[in-house]
């Protein structure tokens, strides 16, 4: 039989599009989990298997790695109508906002105030405060709290134990100023021919992260708020110090070569080999330096002081979770997440990825370098718990200024005066 | 429905899942890039119709744009001439190469297969200053005075108005020349091969040398080959991204080209500015590339190659 060139065609496009029709979701009940912690897959992995165990409802955490591509695959997503139940959203406040005012988040405020409010007051209020948004939010977005915590993160100094003890300095006490660290890193430097202070500056956050901190030390978080807001200018005499300190740091010669272009990873790794004194790093680092040097002898310290001002720690919630609207399964997505963020999962959590858990009550469970920097959870501040956000080109103006104040090619007034322009140009738009 | 038409509806059914295909992947996003760059939001909610704004942002406020084209085009430059004049005499020796063409032709297009990251991330190990393994090389080899930092952005070797042209500039653009060069000669060794031996053999008869041969016979019959080698080093070139990523960061702003700022913006949620940062640099690229072709047909003319 010899079909027409017609039939050929009608068969043709049938074929092409059979593909096309929307996919059924076979088990209704399954729980779809994205997210891009490489470092907990394992554990997320047997919690996810022991919950399905539990309530017999199947639970996948799906891996997308580096965060880059995560945070790619999720914007797609949403414009395509795709999320899974439960998702990450990586970025600024201002992200979260669009996802939200786009429909794809929901507003867990009902479930979390349930039983007198039982599951909100499990968190540290600061972890949750990050994907709160308040009445009369600068973003435009209905009040209520858009997320799950599931971590907590800090931003801070390191230093290295040994080195402190080779050089003769006392290991158990670190600086406390910032003039105190610049003598204790040249005497490390000079003794021992280590760098004094390594980072991964190539990477703009994380001289930001110390910028910010280091501002709030001098100005206040109220003042360094009010420049987002527009109120106070970048030139102001009290940024000129914060942009002068990081002249004093390249003058001072205690930084790492190559600072400016090195990535956490790479300054992760030559603290945990002994080449530097100090560092700045968050939380996260001690899973990473219990598989780099597990017999690495290091401890946490406050910023080193520029005032006496109270000091602000950058940190919150290290990742959450949030709940897909238009999810039909988001009643058990939640129940999930509620589970996930009791007591003995977070304990779990602790003992498999040295994190700092997002509720309280569980700093029994952690290891003791982490159980001393606890305090520091109720004195966080990060760019979603301010309630403006520096437009992203200010703070990519910032951060090269910052890289290349380090470097020695550009002067704290120049670095202020460029980073006001461009602020003033965003604001005129 | 008469024949003809039915005819062109069944002819055109043939091609329409490749139209198809190709309108969903190529043509929509396109036409989206524009629509995108005359609007301020982040892509998932935000949307405001800005006119040319963010042009106006690309083309005369931003102050960092100019300076990555410049960075772009150094290492352009940088691979124009050392990575294709190398890749041209390496062509011309393994061309008369009869017995270990193949052999060269393989070591020299295998860096070509590595990945951007993958040889931006191995150069970094081997260059950084500590270890320092490349400068430990130089020492062991008795070439101490060349140690240097290499992807040092501190030291401003020269500087026009806000471009400043560092170590790690040039050591961005050798690494680049190193790893593209394949492509270049792979090219290249194919044009020579496509010249008729004929043509040097009538030429020895006639009493030419070998310089004679290379400037009256090579040359000409291989512009075309040249230009659409320089067409496609500048196309690359200009959108070079990954190593750079991975060699430098950027080094502070001091090695950011066109596609990195593009990245960065996109990053930031800054979508709209990216789109016309692409635009921009479309338009910049098919500039170029007419001109390469203008360029190359007058070249072409005026050696006799085509008709003046």
């Amino acid at each position: 039989m010899r079909l027409s060139k017609m039939s050929w065609l009608i068969i043709a496009i049938t074929v092409f599009f059979s593909g096309c029709a929307p996919k059924q979701e076979v088990d209704e009940k399954k729980i779809v989990v994205w997210h891009w912690m490489n470092d907990r897959k394992d554990a997320f992995d047997t919690l996810a298997k022991e919950y399905t165990a539990q309530t017999g409802i199947p639970v996948k955490f799906k891996l997308f790695f580096p965060p880059d591509i995560y945070s790619q695959k999720v914007i797609a997503a949403a414009r395509a109508g795709n999320l899974p139940e439960i998702f990450g959203i990586l970025g600024e406040k201002q992200s979260l906002g669009s996802f939200i005012k786009a429909g794809h988040v929901l507003d867990l405020t009902p479930f979390m105030e349930k039983n007198e409010k039982e599951w909100k007051k499990s968190f540290y209020t600061q972890t949750l405060q990050t994907t709160v948004f308040n009445k009369n939010n600068s973003y435009e977005v209905s009040p209520g709290i858009y997320g799950v915590p599931i971590d907590a993160t800090l931003m801070q100094f390191i230093y290295n134990k040994s080195l402190f003890e080779k050089a003769g300095l006392d290991p158990n006490n670190p600086p406390q100023t910032f003039d105190e660290f610049i003598t204790y890193a040249q005497t490390i430097k000079n003794k021992l021919g280590v760098d004094g202070f390594v980072c991964g500056w190539g990477e703009g956050w994380l001289i930001n992260c110390l910028a910010v901190e280091w501002a709030i030390n001098i100005m206040g978080e109220k003042k360094f708020v009010d420049t987002i807001e527009g109120k106070v200018s970048y030139t102001d005499n009290d940024w000129i110090k914060v942009f002068s300190l990081f002249k004093v740091l390249k003058e001072s010669d205690i930084l790492a070569n190559d600072i400016t272009t090195m990535i956490n990873k790479e300054s992760e790794d030559a603290f945990s080999k002994g080449m530097a004194a100090f560092s700045f790093n968050g939380s996260w680092t001690v899973n990473v330096y219990k598989q780099l040097a597990s017999d690495l002898d290091y401890a946490f310290f406050s910023l080193p002081r520029v005032s006496n001002r109270a000091l602000k720690v950058w940190g919150g919630a290290g990742s959450s979770f949030m709940v897909k609207a238009k999810s039909s399964n988001k009643i058990d997505a939640i129940e999930f997440l509620k589970w996930f963020t009791a007591k003995k999962q977070q304990s779990f959590l602790i003992k498999n990825t040295n994190n700092l858990p997002a509720i309280a009550n569980c700093e029994e469970e952690l290891p003791p370098i982490l159980r001393a920097i606890t305090d520091n959870l109720e004195r966080l501040t990060h760019p979603n718990i301010w309630p403006y956000n520096e437009d992203s080109r200010v703070i990519e103006v910032m951060n090269k200024a910052l890289q290349q104040i380090v470097m020695g090619i550009k002067t704290p007034q120049d670095a202020a005066k460029e980073i006001q322009e461009i602020k003033q140009r965003v604001a005129n738009q | 429905m008469n024949s003809y038409l039915k005819d062109k509806a069944v002819n055109f059914s043939f091609i329409f899942p490749a139209l198809l295909l190709f309108s969903i992947f190529y043509i929509y996003p396109f036409i989206y890039t524009f629509i995108l760059s005359f609007q301020r939001g982040d892509g998932i909610y935000t949307s405001q119709f800005v006119g040319l704004a963010n042009f106006k942002e690309v083309l005369l406020y931003d102050k960092d744009w100019w300076p990555s084209m410049f960075y772009g085009g150094f290492i352009t430059l940088f691979a124009l001439t050392f990575q294709n004049v190398i890749a041209l005499f390496l062509a011309l020796a393994v061309d008369k190469a009869i017995k270990t063409g193949k052999f060269y032709r393989v070591i020299f297009f295998v860096l070509c297969v590595l990945s951007e990251i993958i040889v931006g991330l191995l150069t970094r190990q081997i260059l950084i200053s500590n270890p320092g393994i490349f400068n430990q090389w130089l020492s062991k080899f008795g070439l101490g005075f060349f140690i240097h930092n290499w992807l040092d952005a501190k030291q401003i070797l020269f500087q026009i108005g806000n471009v400043k042209i560092t170590h790690a500039l040039i050591t961005t653009a050798l690494v680049h020349s190193w790893k593209g060069f394949g492509w270049a000669f792979v090219i290249l060794l194919a044009g020579l091969q496509a010249i008729p031996e004929q043509l040097y053999e009538s030429a020895r008869i006639d009493g030419a040398r070998s310089h004679q041969s290379f400037l009256r016979i090579t040359l000409p019959l291989l512009t075309p080959v040249i230009v659409l080698v320089c067409i496609l080093t500048i196309l690359g070139t200009m959108q070079a991204f990954a190593m750079i990523l991975a060699l430098t960061r950027g080094a502070g702003g001091l090695t950011e080209v066109p596609v990195m700022r593009i990245y960065n913006h996109l990053r930031g949620s800054q979508i709209g500015l990216a789109c016309a940062e692409g635009i921009v640099l479309g338009v910049v690229l098919i500039t170029l590339s007419f001109t390469m072709l203008r360029i190359s047909k007058w070249v072409r003319s005026r050696w006799g190659v085509l008709p003046s």
